[in-house]
């Protein structure tokens, strides 16, 4: 995507001149795009930079400038979340908005920053969505229960490194919600599969795994998320590269799950509690 | 300003035990009567928030994110210590203690960095517990690495993202109580004011970033987790929003200000690349276990690409300069070592403001011992990040590094009960003083928090609530709370009223590069006097001219910028003049005028204390106090790495 441009800073650095189609929208307000144009872009700046650049260049307007969401700037901590030119997080493969750098647009470019789509994301102020969601479905199963200070040595628990792996490779997710901003549905399974897998497999996390799983999806369901009719958006546009198969262990998880529940129930309530 | 260490009497070794044992209780039954305030939700907010109220405590916790899994704990990538000695090398509670105390270049409160090493081992059990994926080996048991400052291997890790997994553990258990009702979570709340009722903490006042309410909350305690003030530096490794708002807004309180000029630089960030550059970003340290650092011998080189500078025009400036640990010597020596030979001008890389400030890190070396492969495999997570924020590849040419603001290690006073001298306002993580002295060591921070939120503040805070009894807390009509949110309203409307013409974001970029230059990795008596008169100028100019664009009924950028730099700039100052006043030079705190050919030179006779300032009103400088530290059971030595 790198081109050659021929504008230079005094710096002599490469510059871009873009067109900016802008999401603006009011809290409880319908929104509309907004079309602006910024000059002198250096191609090394990040994508957020770009638009402080856009905020500064409004403020000297006296106009309001656009709000979105961002903090470590350095692709760990999920809170950055645009859509750009319909993809969210961008064009570049693994990296989240704050990653994404100038010098992968053109010079002349339109570009258009939207923000997260989805149903269970409503917008809060133009480019900033509520994803509390996702943290609604880790309170009702995301954890091992244990209370501080009745922890075992740690090394009591033999881990095969192969399973730490795996458990690693699913807990890289950063809840940033661009697998449910790209899935046509609307789908969290992703998500969920993320941290289902990484709790599922170790064996701290066995004896709440049916009750968690169930817990979860019922969380998720009720929450507004559509289910996963295999697009695989998700997998392309997660920051982290987390693949399709947490979805595939979530499902065979969650039929285990439903499966021992069956099987187990007595018809009657049980004792103290479930 | 009464300063109380409270540090128990008896061998340094038995002190939290003995303290422990001594502490009073709450009465399960009576728990859920008093509520807890926990304000930040990081390692240790989350963590306090947890465990207090797993205990049975009505808790409410509140964080400026839009999820208390944001907080910039997060961020941390290298380890996290802990003296369990399962590599057999000799490690032990003594050992950590010793390291941290030398580390922090006799600066750090003997009894608390002892209690620190302690409970050190807990955090990992507790971690291993919550799912926390640390790295393993075959056989299935821990792994552990070395890491800075240190000759055994205690460093836990989780690949490159050990703050994130950890914080998404604590986040966990945090989840796990609001799920249960046992948390109020308030996201995208931003603590604007404490409130004192008859001289106790009572209670905070918030704006919901959201709708724009100003809210007063009561409470029978208040614990402050909200991190450092690195922010003050305008670029830093630091999230974009942590800010000193809370910390600050205490101290105007009358919460004491502890060692304000103890600032960490690291080493091996990312160079400044532009004007437009919001933030910093660290490669983690553990490169330099393979990369050598240099810079041309000659400043004509300095133009030309690395290839073309042949190997005896190459100056390995650490190497040169100290031979025993070459290029893993410490961070706050690697650092100063950097600056000389850029402010030489033998930088190299982009000229920002008519110096190129960078060094190369160079793995040619090792990729020609050891193959491509194997440093893609040790570091390829960290080739391609830098290859995404610079578009160069690593492997093909050096990594140019500059240091970067990293930590900071001042914070609020608090005592050996981590409670400010406010009663009720207890402090916990970076937001306080007291465990890393000068100079914080690699990897200690994760442990610093967590052993605040875990396994202190939930038996100090019981203490302080035992003895406060339950005499009910104040109610939020009550004047107290009235008077502190006219004032929040207040200072919010006059901000949205004026008439200005400058952004918060560029005073807060002028404010960086003032203290950037003259309070950052070298500091003196001359520099450090302008800066204060440069401070004040520009205070003086924001409070006229600053212009805050959106409405205070929703979310505002503008608006919560403009605190928080408003608050910078007042902390700025007292930064400054926190490093004018410490005549010697000690771990991060490098005046050029205390040195013995480049190494800092500590003055124990009349500087081993904590210096804590004290608010004395809008416009007028905080006044110093010190709280003397006494070493019972460590000997001063001298720091060195030749």
């Amino acid at each position: 995507m790198v081109k050659e441009h021929d504008n230079l800073d005094p710096r002599g650095e490469q510059t871009l001149a873009l067109r900016l189609r802008v999401w603006r929208q009011s809290r409880g307000a319908v929104g509309h795009f907004e079309d602006h144009a910024l000059a002198a872009v250096p191609t090394s700046a990040s994508f957020l930079e770009m638009m402080d650049m856009l905020n500064e260049q409004l403020i000297k307007e006296g106009k309001d400038t656009f709000a979105f969401d961002h903090d470590c700037r350095e692709g760990i901590c999920g809170m950055c979340s645009m859509t750009i030119n319909g993809m969210p997080h961008g064009p570049l493969p693994g990296v989240t908005t704050c990653q994404l750098h100038m010098r992968n647009f053109r010079d002349g470019e339109m570009i258009t920053v939207e923000p997260w789509r989805a149903k269970a994301f409503p917008v809060i102020k133009d480019l900033a969505v509520n994803r509390s969601a996702f943290d609604k479905v880790i309170q009702a199963g995301g954890f091992i229960t244990v209370r501080t200070g009745s922890a075992p040595e740690a090394n009591n628990t033999l881990i095969p490194k192969s399973v730490a792996d795996e458990a690693m490779d699913a807990a890289e997710c950063i809840g940033c919600g661009a697998c449910v901003a790209s899935c046509k549905n609307g789908s969290a399974m992703l998500f969920v599969g993320a941290k289902i897998n990484h709790l599922n497999i170790l064996p701290q996390g066995q004896p709440e795994r049916e009750r968690r799983t169930l817990a979860m999806v019922k969380t998720m369901d009720d929450a507004g998320f559509g289910n996963c009719t295999n697009y695989g958006e998700c997998q392309a546009h997660c920051p982290k590269s987390i693949t399709l198969d947490v979805i595939a262990k979530l499902n065979r998880d969650y039929l285990r799950a439903r499966v021992k529940e069956f099987f187990s129930s007595t018809g009657k309530p049980r004792k103290g509690g479930d | 300003m009464k300063l109380e260490s409270k540090i128990p009497a008896g061998p340094v070794a038995d002190k939290w035990n003995n303290h422990k044992a001594k502490l009073r209780l709450v009465n399960p039954a009576n728990r859920r009567k008093y509520h807890v305030i926990v304000v930040g939700s990081g390692l240790a907010g989350s963590a306090a928030a947890a465990s207090l109220a797993e205990m049975g405590y009505e808790v409410s916790c509140f964080c400026y994110q839009d999820s208390p899994r944001r907080a910039h704990s997060i961020a941390a990538q290298g380890g996290i210590n802990a003296a369990k000695n399962y590599q057999n090398d000799g490690d032990s509670v003594r050992r950590l203690f010793t390291d941290t105390i030398k580390g922090g270049d006799y600066r750090a409160r003997e009894a608390n960095v002892y209690r620190l090493a302690q409970v050190s081992t807990s955090i990992i059990d507790q971690c291993v517990a919550q799912g926390v994926p640390f790295a393993r080996e075959y056989g299935g048991l821990l792994a552990n690495r070395s890491f800075g400052g240190a000759q055994v291997s205690r460093t836990f890790y989780a690949r490159g993202q050990t703050g994130q997994q950890l914080l998404l553990g604590a986040y966990s258990a945090l989840s796990r109580q609001i799920g249960a009702g046992t948390v109020k979570m308030y996201t995208r709340h931003e603590m604007l004011d404490l409130v004192l009722v008859g001289g106790q903490a009572k209670g905070i006042v918030t704006r919901d970033l959201v709708t724009g309410e100003i809210k007063a909350w009561a409470s029978d305690v208040v614990v402050l987790c909200s991190g450092g003030y690195g922010n003050v530096f305008y670029l830093s490794t630091n999230a974009q929003g942590c800010n000193v708002t809370a910390t600050y807004r205490a101290h105007r309180r009358g919460a004491g200000f502890a060692n304000p000029c103890y600032t960490q630089i690291h080493p091996t960030c990312i160079p400044v690349h532009g004007e437009d550059q919001s933030k910093l970003t660290l490669m983690s340290e553990s490169l330099r276990n393979d990369g050598r650092v240099w810079v041309p011998k000659d400043k004509a080189d300095c133009t030309k690409p690395a290839s073309e500078i042949p190997e005896d025009r190459r100056d390995y400036f650490l190497e040169r300069k100290y031979p025993s640990y070459g290029n893993l010597a410490p961070r706050d020596i690697a650092s100063r070592a950097a600056k000389e030979v850029c402010d030489e001008g033998r930088g190299v890389g982009q000229v920002v403001d008519g110096k190129r400030l960078g060094v190369y890190l160079d793995f040619s070396a090792a990729i020609k011992r050891l193959g491509e492969s194997a440093i893609r495999e040790r570091y390829g997570n960290l080739f391609d990040m830098y290859e995404n924020i610079t578009g160069e590849n690593a492997y093909r040419q050096p990594m140019r590094i500059f240091p970067a603001v990293h930590y900071t290690m001042g914070g609020l006073w608090v005592d050996y009960n981590l409670q400010s001298n406010i009663p009720g306002l207890f402090v916990g993580g970076e937001a306080n003083f007291s465990d890393h002295g000068a100079n914080r060591l690699g990897a200690s921070a994760l442990m610093q928090g967590l052993a605040d939120g875990y396994f202190v503040l939930p038996y100090t805070v019981t203490d302080y609530l035992a003895g406060v009894g339950l005499t009910g807390r104040p109610s939020v009509d009550a004047p107290e709370f009235k008077a502190v949110v006219k004032d929040v309203q207040d200072r919010t409307q006059w901000f949205l009223n004026n008439k200005g013409n400058r952004s918060a974001r560029s005073y807060h970029k002028a404010l960086g590069k003032i203290v950037w230059e003259k309070c950052g990795m070298t500091r003196d008596k001359a520099g450090l006097e302008g800066a204060i008169r440069d401070l004040q100028a520009l205070r003086a100019d924001f409070w006229k001219n600053i212009l805050v664009v959106g409405s205070g009924d929703q979310l505002a950028p503008e608006l919560e910028r403009a605190g928080r730099v408003a608050d910078f700039l007042d902390f700025g100052i007292m930064m400054c003049l926190d490093a004018l006043h410490r005549d010697e030079s000690c771990g991060g705190h490098f005046r050029t005028e205390y040195q013995d050919a480049g190494e800092a030179k500590r003055n124990d006779e009349q500087f081993a204390h904590v210096a804590v300032w004290a608010w004395q009103g809008d416009g007028q400088l905080p006044v110093r106090h010190t709280e003397p530290l006494v070493y019972e059971d460590v000997q001063f030595t001298t720091r060195s790495y030749k």
